[in-house]
């Protein structure tokens, strides 16, 4: 799963680093990622995962790090191998 | 009265790329249907004309100090009226802060320049909270 969320987040965020260098709880916002960049992760994990984010998870926590996403991805599919 | 200001710069060609990447599920997840209405060229969408919504949306984010609670895009529309001001009408989660916090008027200006579309939105704070959620204000893209 956390390949999958850096997969999205490397291609979408348009951060000025590597994703590969940023820890799990590394946060995105600090690291460069614009409010409007995160819409675009936001759309890139679901399609990844076949989610759709609901407005309650609108927020910026969920989408700060790897791990607050991973986080919100298990919420939304219980029973999902971590 | 007190006021608060949020401000947003955001890059056109961002705006363009989010459109190649996710097409209609970009637009339809941020632009109400009236925004992209009234951002379309003969051509079609214009993404210079989003750029000035969505970072109007963002500015408004920071006037209402949303931080981390949970606020749509959607729940913030840019509307021209016709003598070509905008206007910034609030729902939901937008709405709710606005009332909670006594916000009675949101003000917006919003430029484009090089490539890049910024928006300042100012808040007035009345002295009572929770009154009336507003729909109110201004100026011109």
């Amino acid at each position: 799963m956390n390949e999958k969320i850096r997969t999205s987040i490397g291609d979408h965020a348009r951060l000025p680093i590597n994703i590969s260098d940023l820890a799990d709880d590394a946060d995105l916002y600090q690291a460069g990622m614009t409010s409007h960049a995160s819409v675009n992760v936001m759309l890139a994990l679901e399609d990844a995962f076949d989610i759709e984010f609901p407005d309650h998870m609108l927020k910026r926590s969920v989408f700060e790090s790897v791990a607050s996403i991973r986080a919100a991805l298990i919420e939304l599919q219980p029973g999902v191998r971590v | 009265m007190p006021f608060r200001v949020g401000i947003d710069l955001v890059s056109v060609d961002s705006i363009g790329d989010s459109i190649g990447a996710h097409g209609d599920r970009y637009l339809l997840r941020v632009y109400t249907r009236r925004e992209l209405d009234e951002c379309r060229a003969a051509d079609g969408i214009d993404p210079e004309r989003l750029a000035t919504r969505f970072a109007a949306k963002e500015a408004a984010f920071k006037a209402l100090h949303v931080g981390d609670q949970a606020v749509a895009w959607l729940d913030v529309e840019t509307i021209r009226d016709p003598t070509g001001l905008v206007q910034l009408s609030l729902r939901g989660g937008a709405a709710d802060i606005a009332a909670r916090d006594g916000i009675s008027t949101l003000s917006v200006s919003v430029s484009v320049a090089r490539g890049h579309a910024m928006a300042i939105v100012i808040a007035e704070i009345s002295k009572t909270a929770d009154s009336e959620p507003m729909t109110q204000t201004i100026r011109r893209t």
